[in-house]
C-alpha cells in the first residue's frame, strides 16, 4: 500500500495513545460499574454475606456465647419434630391469608368508594392514608389500649350496644388474639391497597363503562367484566407485597401479644426472634428463619396461578 | 359514573361509606389523642362516659418529657431517619441512573437483583446481622442502624427512582454530551436537577420507613441513650406489666407527628411513589 511507504502521512497522523484514561472511563459500560459498584458492595456485605452467613448458622449449633460446629440439618429436623413450629406455621398462613383477603375486599371498597366526585376528596385521600403513615409500633400501642381486658374502649362500645358485660377477652383469648391481629393488620394495610387501586381505578376510560351500559350491564356486571380484568395487574403486584410483608410480620405480634397466648399469634418471625435472640439459639433461629423461605415461594407461585387462571 | 339523584341518594352512596373508612380510620388516633389529656381518675373511671374528656389536663406530656428519655430517642430517630435517608437516596442513584441510562451487559440481571433484594424479608436477616454488628463492635451506636436500614432503603430507593428516571426526556442529556459535557458532568448538572420530585417521593418513603423500624433497633440498641422511640416506648414506657397509659399515648401521638407533618407537607408525592406500585403494603 502506498500510504505505508509515505512518512508524511505517519507524521501528521496524531500519536496513538495506547490507553487513554478519560475515553476508557467514558465507556457505558465502565461508568456503569465504577459508578454501582459502591452500593453493590455495601449490599453484598450487609445483605448477600449475612444472607449466606444465616444458612450457615442454620447448620450450626451455634448458641450466643460459644462457638458453633456443624451439625448438619440438625436444627431443620429438630423444627419439624417441634409442635410450636408447626403451630407457628399455621399460624402464618392464617394470618396471611386472612389479612391479605381482608386487605384486598376492603381496600377494593375503598378505592370504588373513594372514585366518586365529592368535595375534599384530597384532604380525606390524605387523612385515610394516615395508619399506613404512623409507625407500626406507636399505633399498635394504641390498639393494645382499646383491646385492654380491663378499659377497652371498644367492649365499653359494645357493652353500650347490648352486648353482656365484660365483653370479649381481644387479646386473652387465643381465637380472638389470632383475629385482633389480623384485624389490625388490616386497618394499617387497607388504605395502602385503596389508594393503589383507586390510581388503577381512574385509568379506566370512561367510554368502556358507558358501552357496558348502552349493552345493558348493571353495576355489578360493570364492576365484574369491566373494572374487576382492568385492576388485574394492579391487583396482583399490591397483593404480592401484601403477602410478603404479612409473611414476614415482625412488629405487630410482638407489641401485640408477643405471640401469646399459648402461641396462638406466634408467627415465623417472632418465634425465630425468641428461640434466637430471647434463649441464645442463633443456630436453631436461623433455621426457623430460613423456613419462611419455601413456604413464601410457595404462596407466591399459588397466587400467580391463580390470578393467571382467573 | 356521577349520577344526580338527589341528596339522599347520594349520602348513602358517597358519604355513608366514605365516612365508615374515615371513622375506622381515625377512630384510634382520636382515642390515642384523648387519652393523652385525661387524668388518671378519668383513665381508669369505668362510670364515665369514655368518648369524651371532662378535665383535661397535660401531666402525661409533662412527666413524658421530663422524666423519660422521649426527647433523645426523638433526636437518635430523626439523626438515624436523615442519615438513613441520605446515604439511600445516593447509593440508590447511584444504582438507578446506569440503570436508567447506560446499556452495558449484565444490566438486566443487577436490575432483577436489587429488585429480589428489596423483596428479602427483614426477619430472614436479623440474626446474622446481629453477630456482624456486634463482630464490628457496633453494638449500641447508632452507626448500627445508620448502616443496617439502608439495606431494605438502598433497593427501595433504587427502584422507585428508576421508574422515574425512565419517565424524563433524554433530549437535554444528549445535547450535553454533544457540547462535550462529560458523563458525570452531564449527570450532575443536567439530569439530577430534573428529578427533583422523584427524589422527594424516594426521600419520604425512606424517611416514614426508617421512622417506622424496629426490628433492627430493637437488637441492636440496647443502652436507653441510643435508643429510638418506637423502641423506646416499648422497652421502658411498658414497665412489666404495670401501663402507664395516659404516658404511653402521649408518646404514641408525639411520636407519630414528625412523619404526619412531612406526609402532609408533601403527600402528593407519597400518592405519587405509592401508585408507581413498589411500595411494601
Amino acid at each position: 500500500m502506498s500510504i505505508r511507504s509515505e512518512p508524511l502521512v505517519r507524521v501528521a497522523l496524531p500519536p496513538r495513545r495506547a490507553f487513554s484514561l478519560a475515553a476508557w472511563l467514558d465507556r457505558e459500560a465502565v461508568f456503569s460499574w465504577l459508578m454501582m459498584a459502591g452500593p453493590l458492595l455495601f449490599l453484598a456485605a450487609l445483605v448477600g454475606y449475612p444472607l449466606v452467613y444465616g444458612v450457615l448458622l442454620s447448620l450450626q449449633d451455634r448458641i450466643v456465647t460459644k462457638p458453633g460446629h456443624f451439625i448438619g440439618l440438625k436444627n431443620f429436623i429438630n423444627d419439624f419434630h417441634d409442635p410450636v413450629f408447626w403451630r407457628v406455621a399455621i399460624n402464618t398462613f392464617v394470618y396471611t391469608g386472612a389479612a391479605t383477603l381482608l386487605k384486598m375486599v376492603g381496600g377494593l371498597a375503598l378505592a370504588i368508594a373513594m372514585n366518586q366526585q365529592f368535595r375534599m376528596k384530597n384532604l380525606i385521600r390524605a387523612l385515610l392514608l394516615l395508619p399506613f403513615i404512623v409507625p407500626t409500633v406507636l399505633s399498635t400501642v394504641a390498639w393494645m389500649w382499646m383491646l385492654d381486658p380491663a378499659f377497652s374502649v371498644v367492649n365499653r362500645i359494645l357493652i353500650g350496644l347490648g352486648v353482656p358485660p365484660p365483653g370479649p377477652s381481644w387479646l386473652g383469648n387465643p381465637t380472638l388474639a389470632m383475629f385482633s391481629l389480623i384485624m389490625i393488620n388490616t386497618w394499617r394495610g387497607l388504605p395502602f391497597y385503596g389508594i393503589t387501586l383507586l390510581a388503577g381505578l381512574q385509568t379506566v376510560p370512561p367510554e368502556l363503562y358507558e358501552a357496558a351500559t348502552i349493552d345493558g350491564a348493571g353495576g355489578w356486571h360493570r364492576f365484574r367484566f369491566v373494572t374487576l380484568p382492568l385492576l388485574k395487574p394492579v391487583i396482583l403486584i399490591v397483593t404480592l407485597f401484601s403477602i410478603i410483608f404479612t409473611f414476614a410480620d415482625f412488629q405487630l405480634p410482638y407489641v401485640l401479644t408477643n405471640g401469646g397466648p399459648e402461641n396462638a399469634t406466634n408467627l415465623f418471625a417472632t418465634y425465630a426472634f425468641n428461640i434466637g435472640m430471647g434463649a441464645g439459639q442463633l443456630g436453631l433461629g436461623a433455621s426457623i428463619a430460613l423456613m419462611m423461605l419455601p413456604a413464601l415461594a410457595l404462596l407466591i407461585v399459588a397466587i400467580s396461578l391463580y390470578m393467571r387462571r382467573a | 359514573m356521577v349520577t344526580d339523584r338527589g341528596p339522599v341518594a347520594r349520602l348513602l352512596q358517597v358519604w355513608l361509606p366514605v365516612g365508615f373508612f374515615l371513622v375506622l380510620a381515625l377512630f384510634p388516633f382520636y382515642w390515642m389523642a384523648i387519652t393523652s389529656i385525661k387524668p388518671d381518675s378519668e383513665l381508669y373511671n369505668r362510670h364515665l362516659m369514655p368518648l369524651l374528656v371532662h378535665n383535661p389536663t397535660l401531666e402525661h406530656y409533662v412527666n413524658l418529657l421530663t422524666q423519660t428519655n422521649f426527647l433523645l430517642w426523638t433526636w437518635n430517630t430523626m439523626l438515624v431517619a436523615v442519615v438513613a435517608t441520605a446515604i439511600s437516596l445516593v447509593f440508590g442513584t447511584m444504582l438507578a441512573y446506569p440503570l436508567a441510562r447506560m446499556r452495558f451487559a449484565g444490566a438486566g440481571l443487577i436490575a432483577m437483583t436489587v429488585a429480589a433484594i428489596y423483596l428479602v424479608p427483614q426477619p430472614l436477616l436479623f440474626l446474622p446481622l446481629a453477630d456482624v454488628i456486634n463482630r464490628l463492635g457496633l453494638g449500641n451506636t447508632l452507626t448500627s442502624v445508620m448502616l443496617t436500614y439502608p439495606t431494605m432503603l438502598v433497593p427501595f430507593c433504587a427502584w422507585l427512582l428508576l421508574g422515574y428516571f425512565k419517565t424524563v426526556p433524554k433530549d437535554l442529556e444528549e445535547a450535553a454530551r454533544i457540547d462535550g459535557a462529560s458523563r458525570v458532568q452531564t449527570m450532575r448538572q443536567i439530569f439530577l436537577p430534573l428529578c427533583t420530585p422523584g427524589f422527594i417521593s424516594a426521600g419520604i418513603f425512606a424517611f416514614t420507613l426508617s421512622q417506622n423500624e424496629f426490628l433492627y433497633a430493637l437488637i441492636f440498641l440496647t443502652k436507653s441513650s441510643v435508643r429510638t422511640v418506637p423502641v423506646g416506648v416499648i422497652t421502658e414506657l411498658i414497665r412489666g406489666d404495670v401501663f402507664y397509659w395516659g404516658q404511653l399515648m402521649a408518646a404514641a401521638l408525639l411520636g407519630s407527628i414528625p412523619v404526619a407533618l412531612i406526609y402532609s407537607f408533601f403527600v402528593d408525592h407519597y400518592v405519587a411513589g405509592l401508585t408507581s406500585g413498589s411500595v411494601k403494603g
